[in-house]
């Protein structure tokens, strides 16, 4: 297969990293090769994070670029649209609708997009949206959100359910297995 | 077996694999999780572990390790090899006894750091080996390699990566783990004092070492050719690599993992195959310079590549190509997002009160350096580790030749204060300086994420050690004012400041409140009274993400996310109409 590249944005804290940890591993339980990259220091405190994973055949580069993503999963609607021109035209976005300030807004510099889902839909073709953050507080944690979006991006994933949900039990910390794996459960079919 | 590791991962089971056995390191992204990793998910290896006070004490200890015959690896960022320079460039000159690996990481772009120096300068100036890794499976296998390469030549070698292969994460095989041999420890005068007499005799050493190492450059399979079409050659290291790969999948390549020295005649040899020679390097054109200086023909460098900045496959391909690349646009005027203080950091009541009082703020290297971004803007020189308490000192001083009296404020954190801001207060203790030292004690190194240092009573491994306290330290060095401070308590903090600006000399300022995000700090969260909040906006000048302006049709109101809220209270002391409730007392 081609490569299948995937983009994952979000603020800082989010842990948009740990879902990008989540596919890189699962994709090389599927026997791809596979590249990641993400920042770490200055960027992660409260401000915007991105994350690439790649897997195919064979992955030289580890970042994805403007027009090439198959999938774009969006912790937070302001970081979703400032990626959404990595998608190409076929691909999928997927977004949690919960509305993150940013410190420029929070000192009154700038104000929150309130259109800010038509930007998103007018960006791109096939874009999905559901409250993530609430799922995952039905779950039991709204830092489980990362997992409720890897349970919902498995609708465009080529993973198998069972092998992503034991690669997060041997992920996740585990004294908060329940609560994810019921995340996981709850992200899966929101989006069935 | 095979694994998905980080560069950084990849480099500490690379020193598990070599049979490495001591590490020294100061934390420092992209540089911090080799140690970490080595310190975590290797605490039960035989391995010594350590958080070095700065880099300086760091690659001393491992050159003590080698010395004493244990493969030995000092980590550090780019910046941090500066302060580490002294003993480098003379440990190239007495050479090592077990091997000897500076692991150093450059950050192209400055995701997190101060400056974008290219450290294989520093491999020329010493006159060392640098190697260099393209991806994970590289960076554990180059390691193993570079410490061959050093008890070969008796020779420190640099490992040089950048952020994008120290973070980027690859498929990695693992081999087993392997104990090095121990050498043992002589006493070799001649070879390890670095009198002149003796420095001498290892400074033409150090030149004939180098010729040895020019023809082992020749043969090493850290150097390889991919062949392919004869219209374009390229010359690359590291992360470019990759990028040439994609872009041009048909290319010639001469890929380079000893960047220093380089090979001539394998690259002359290499350049008369190809019509075109192109050298793809980020930051400094020390490849270019030096194949040009060797008399071959560069076609594309630096005429057309940037020195700033990193590079990606878009731009080799354009750069070579001379095509435009038409990219999809990205959406116009989102709101920017930049980083902040976490909500509950004991920084913001710091920089609430110092951007209310305008002092002049001579500030450091820490998540504190956000303080000298919007709302606050209270932070008005960092330069480099522990300079904010030295460059306060300077500024005082030269204020009072130009006979103005005005007290500079310098803001570091522990673990800086502890690497190299001591040294500073020492300075200006001695030498009567008027300034007034903030320490903001948050019992952590907060924001290469969480690592331990003398002040916090527990080593890398998590092991119980001597708690180090900065208060008496203080005093010891003969600091006459040192008092406690709690940023939490806005009034307070503002009469301690005014008592302190109005005394002699210099006055210290501690902190101690913990890092919440190291240590969870969860106090509940705050709310709004929309009744009594007049939407003046007072409490926004705390810079917090969690606070935000509504409208409702013609109301304003300020909102608090509760899932953001830390509790801390700072924006509660804010408000003039007590719209802010709740609050743990």
């Amino acid at each position: 297969m081609s490569v299948f590249n995937i983009v994952i944005a979000g603020v800082g804290g989010q842990g948009v990293l740990l879902t990008s940890k989540i596919i890189a591993e699962s994709a090389l339980q599927h026997g791809y090769d596979v590249k990641q990259s993400e920042v770490h220091g200055m960027a992660q405190r409260g401000g915007s994070v991105v994350s690439f994973v790649r897997f195919g055949e064979k992955v030289y580069a580890p970042m994805v670029s403007e027009g090439e993503a198959d999938l774009l999963i969006g912790f937070e609607p302001v970081e979703t649209a400032r990626y959404i021109h990595f998608l190409k035209e076929t691909g999928n976005v997927i977004y949690n609708t919960y509305r993150m300030s940013s410190i420029t807004v929070s000192i009154g510099a700038e104000k929150y997009p309130e259109n800010i889902g038509e930007i998103i839909k007018n960006s791109a073709k096939n874009v999905y949206q559901f409250s993530g953050t609430s799922i995952a507080i039905e779950a039991g944690d709204k830092r489980a959100l990362n997992i409720v979006m890897m349970g919902a991006a498995m609708k465009f994933l080529p993973f198998e359910k069972n092998d992503v949900l034991e690669v997060i039990k041997k992920t996740v910390n585990k004294k908060v297995v329940d609560v994810n794996v019921k995340a996981f459960e709850l992200g899966f079919n929101s989006m069935r | 077996m095979k694994a998905i590791l980080s560069g950084n991962e990849a480099i500490a089971r690379g020193f598990i694999e070599a049979g490495g056995r001591l590490v020294s390191s100061y934390p420092g992204t992209p540089s911090t999780e080799v140690t970490e990793t080595l310190a975590t998910e290797y605490k039960e290896s035989k391995i010594h572990v350590e958080w070095a006070t700065n880099e300086k004490v760091a690659l001393e200890v491992a050159i003590g390790g080698a010395i004493s015959g244990v493969r030995s690896m000092a980590c550090m960022k780019h910046v941090g090899v500066n302060v580490a320079a002294d003993p480098l460039l003379t440990v190239a000159y007495t050479g090592v006894n077990a091997g000897l690996v500076l692991f150093v990481a450059d950050d192209p772009g400055m995701f997190s750091s101060q400056n974008e120096q290219d450290s294989r300068h520093y491999a020329r100036f010493a006159k060392i080996p640098c190697v260099e890794p393209s991806d994970s499976q590289e960076a554990k296998e180059f390691l193993k390699l570079a410490f061959e390469i050093s008890e070969q030549f008796d020779t420190p070698v640099l490992f040089r990566t950048t952020t994008r292969v120290s973070h980027c994460k690859s498929v990695v095989s693992l081999s087993e783990p392997s104990i090095s041999e121990v050498k043992e420890l002589v006493k070799d005068f001649a070879k390890y004092v670095m009198l002149p007499s003796n420095a001498q005799k290892r400074h033409v050493f150090v030149e004939e070492r180098m010729q040895r190492l020019k023809e082992f450059a020749e043969e090493t399979s850290l150097n390889l050719e991919i062949e392919g079409s004869n219209e374009i050659g390229f010359i690359a290291n590291g992360i470019s690599f990759q990028y040439v790969r994609e872009a041009f999948p048909e290319a010639s390549v001469l890929k380079l993992g000893l960047t220093w020295p380089l090979p001539e005649n394998k690259i002359k040899a290499f350049a008369s195959k190809v019509k075109k020679l192109i050298v793809v390097e980020e930051l400094d054109p020390i490849f270019e310079d030096t194949i040009k200086a060797m008399g071959i023909r560069v076609d594309v460098g630096k005429n057309l590549f940037p020195v700033c900045g990193e590079y990606s496959k878009h731009l080799v391909y354009e750069k070579v190509s001379g095509k435009k690349v038409e990219l999809k646009a990205p959406v116009a005027g989102l709101t920017r997002r930049p980083p902040t203080l976490c909500p509950g950091c004991s920084h913001r009541g710091l920089f609430t009160t110092l951007s209310k009082l305008k002092y002049f703020v001579s500030g450091d290297i820490g998540c504190y350096t956000l303080g000298g971004l919007p709302p606050f803007s209270a932070m008005h020189t960092c330069i480099c580790m522990g300079a904010s308490i030295s460059a306060a000192h300077g500024i005082a001083k030269g204020l009072e030749l130009q006979g103005i009296k005005q007290k500079p404020i310098a803001v570091i954190g522990d673990s800086t204060f502890l690497h190299s801001g001591i040294t500073g207060l020492i300075d200006m203790v001695y030498n009567s300086g008027d300034a007034v030292v903030v320490i903001m004690n948050n019992d952590t190194t907060g924001m290469t994420g969480g690592q331990e240092h003398p002040g916090t009573g527990r080593t890398a491994k998590g092991k119980e050690a001597i708690k180090l306290s900065i208060e008496k330290l203080c005093h010891t060095i003969g600091a006459k004012r040192v008092r406690n401070i709690d940023t939490y308590n806005l009034k307070e903090l503002e009469k301690i400041f005014k008592e302190e600006m109005e005394t002699e000399g210099p006055s210290v300022l501690i902190s101690n409140q913990p890092c919440v995000l190291r240590y969870r700090v969860a106090k509940k969260a705050l709310k709004v009274n929309k009744e009594k909040c007049t939407a003046c906006k007072m409490c926004l000048k705390v810079g917090c993400v969690a606070l935000s302006l509504m409208e409702e049709g013609e109301t304003k109101f300020v909102q608090i996310d509760p899932l953001l809220c830390n509790g801390c209270t700072v924006c509660q002391q804010q408000c003039k109409f007590d719209a802010i409730e709740g609050g743990e007392v």
